[in-house]
C-alpha cells in the first residue's frame, strides 16, 4: 500500500498537491479536512453521510470514480452550484486508482 | 377587554426569563447539561434556532444509528434525543425554540442577558454555549430581489400552516420537508404547486407515494424538472417564473416556500468577544470555560488541543462544566459530589428516583 497524489483547488482558487494514504480507510472529504484545505465547520458538516453537501467538489481529471449511490445523487439534486462533474467527496474512498486525481472544492453552502 | 389583552401580550414580551444556566443549543450535549446541572439543583433554560430539540440529531440524521454512545451498542439519533429529554425532564428545563440567540450583555450584578432575534430576553449568571456547528439557517436560492419578498410571500420556515389555508402556494425543493409540507398543505386546501429540479425526490417512500397520489388525483400540481428563475410582485410576491425543462412558465401565487435544507452558521455568537479558532470557541480544558468568565462552551462548538467532536466527549465536558457553574452561582458554598446510584434523583417537579432498598431479614428465626 502506498500514498497517492491528489491535486486539490481550494475555495480561494489555490492549488495544493497533496499525498493521501490508501491504507487508512479514508474518504476524499477527510483528506481535505486532514490538510485543512477548507475551514473547519464549512466541510463535512454531517460527518460524511451524504446528508449536507458541504463537501461538494468538481472532478477535473478523467478518473473513473465509484458510481454515485442514491443518497448522494438525491443530495446533489437539492443543493446549489451543482455541475455535471459534481460529487460529494465524503462518498469517494481513497484508493490507488485515484492517483493523480484533480478536483476543485465547490463554494461554501 | 382588548386593552387588558394587549397589556398581557406586552407584559409577556417584556418579561425576562431567568434561570441558573442558560444553554444555547438544545442538541444532545445541551440536553445532558440540564441533567448534570439538575443533580446540583441548578435550573436550566435552552435556546435553539430550530423548532424542536435535538440539534443535528433531529435535523440532519434522526434515522441514522450512532454506535459510540457508551452503554448503547446502537441507537438512532432521534431516539437518543428522546431519551435525553426523558432523562432530564424532572429538572424542568425551559425552552425558547425557533429563535436564535443574538446579543449578549453583561449587567452590573455580573450576570448575562441574552436576547434572541425575536426579542425574547433571558438572564442567567452562567451561559453554556452548546451550539454544535452554529445555528441552522435556511439555504436560499440565488434569485434577484429575494430579500424584498422575504416575509412578504416568501417563507423559508413554516411556522403557522394555517396562513396557507385556501391560498396559492409554491413549494420548491426535493427533500423530506418539501414532500411533507406539500402533503400537509394540500390537506388544508392550499392550492399547492411543487417544483423540483429533478424528477426524483429524496424522501421517505410513503411520502413520495402520497405526493404521487395527490398529483394523480389533481390535488396538487407537480412540475419537474423545473427551476425558479424570477420572482415578481407589487409590495407582496405575486408571480413566479419557472424554467420547466427549457420552457418558461409564469405562475401566479400568494406564497413561495423554498425548502432547500438548512446549513449551520456560527452566526452572531462569533461577535460576542469570544476567542474563536477554526470556527470553534477556544476553551480551557479544566472546566470548558471560554475567555469570558461565566461563559462556557461544550460539545462540537468548542476547541482545545486534542478535541474530538463526539457526543460522548460533549457529555463529559458538560459534566465538568456544571461543577464550575455551581461555584459561580453559589460562591463560597461547598458542593459534594454524589453518585446517582447512592443518592437517587430528586426532581424539581417533586419526583424521586432511587435504588430500591435491600431487604434485611433474618433467615434463622
Amino acid at each position: 500500500m502506498s500514498d497517492i497524489n491528489i491535486t486539490i483547488t481550494d475555495r480561494n482558487g489555490e492549488k495544493h498537491n497533496i499525498e493521501a494514504p490508501t491504507d487508512m480507510a479514508m474518504n476524499l472529504m477527510e483528506v481535505i479536512r486532514m490538510y485543512e484545505l477548507a475551514d473547519e465547520g464549512t466541510i463535512g458538516v454531517c460527518g460524511g453521510m451524504a446528508m449536507c453537501a458541504s463537501c461538494q467538489c468538481y472532478i477535473i481529471s478523467n478518473h473513473k470514480l465509484p458510481e454515485m449511490q442514491d443518497e448522494e445523487e438525491a443530495m446533489l439534486s437539492e443543493v446549489f452550484d451543482v455541475k455535471e462533474n459534481s460529487r460529494l467527496t465524503c462518498q469517494i474512498p481513497i484508493t490507488e486508482d485515484l492517483n493523480n486525481l484533480e478536483i476543485e472544492i465547490a463554494k461554501e453552502i | 377587554m382588548l386593552i387588558i389583552f394587549k397589556l398581557l401580550v406586552f407584559l409577556k414580551k417584556k418579561k425576562m426569563i431567568k434561570t441558573d444556566i442558560l444553554i444555547i443549543g438544545a442538541g444532545p450535549v445541551g440536553l445532558f447539561t440540564v441533567f448534570e446541572a439538575g443533580l446540583l439543583k441548578l435550573r436550566c433554560h435552552l435556546i435553539d434556532a430550530l423548532a424542536q430539540p435535538g440539534g443535528q440529531c433531529s435535523e440532519i440524521y434522526p434515522k441514522k444509528p450512532i454506535y459510540d454512545i457508551p452503554g448503547l451498542p446502537e441507537i438512532l439519533a432521534g431516539d437518543l434525543t428522546k431519551n435525553l429529554l426523558e432523562q432530564c425532564k424532572q429538572f424542568e428545563p425551559g425552552f425558547t425554540l425557533g429563535e436564535r440567540a443574538e446579543n449578549i450583555e453583561k449587567i452590573s450584578d455580573g450576570s448575562f442577558t441574552v436576547t434572541t432575534n425575536k426579542g425574547t430576553k433571558h438572564n442567567a449568571p452562567v451561559i453554556a454555549i452548546a451550539g454544535g456547528l452554529g445555528s441552522f439557517e435556511p439555504r436560499k436560492p440565488a434569485l434577484e430581489n429575494l430579500d424584498i419578498f422575504e416575509d412578504k410571500g416568501i417563507n423559508y420556515i413554516i411556522k403557522d400552516p394555517e396562513i396557507y389555508r385556501n391560498k396559492k402556494v409554491i413549494i420548491a425543493g426535493g427533500g423530506d420537508s418539501a414532500l411533507d409540507w406539500t402533503i400537509y398543505l394540500a390537506n388544508i386546501n392550499a392550492e399547492v404547486t411543487l417544483i423540483h429540479r429533478r424528477n426524483e425526490f429524496r424522501g421517505a417512500l410513503d411520502s413520495v407515494e402520497k405526493v404521487k397520489e395527490l398529483k394523480n388525483n389533481n390535488k396538487i400540481r407537480l412540475i419537474t424538472p423545473a427551476e425558479i428563475t424570477k420572482i415578481e410582485g407589487n409590495e407582496r410576491l405575486q408571480k413566479v417564473t419557472i424554467n420547466n425543462d427549457g420552457n418558461t412558465q409564469v405562475i401566479e401565487t400568494d406564497f413561495l416556500i423554498p425548502l432547500f435544507g438548512l446549513s449551520p452558521k456560527l452566526g452572531p455568537i462569533s461577535e460576542w468577544g469570544l476567542e474563536i479558532e477554526k470556527n470553534a470557541i477556544k476553551v480551557d480544558t479544566y472546566d470548558y470555560q471560554t475567555n469570558i468568565s461565566g461563559i462556557f462552551a461544550v460539545g462540537d462548538i468548542n476547541t482545545y488541543p486534542g478535541k474530538l467532536k463526539l457526543i460522548l466527549c460533549g457529555f463529559h465536558e458538560a459534566t465538568l462544566m456544571c461543577q464550575s457553574a455551581y461555584k459561580i452561582i453559589h460562591p463560597g458554598k461547598k458542593s459534594i459530589f454524589k453518585y446517582t446510584t447512592v443518592s437517587g434523583i430528586t426532581g424539581f417537579d417533586g419526583s424521586r428516583k432511587e435504588a430500591p432498598k435491600a431487604v434485611v431479614k433474618s433467615i434463622n428465626d
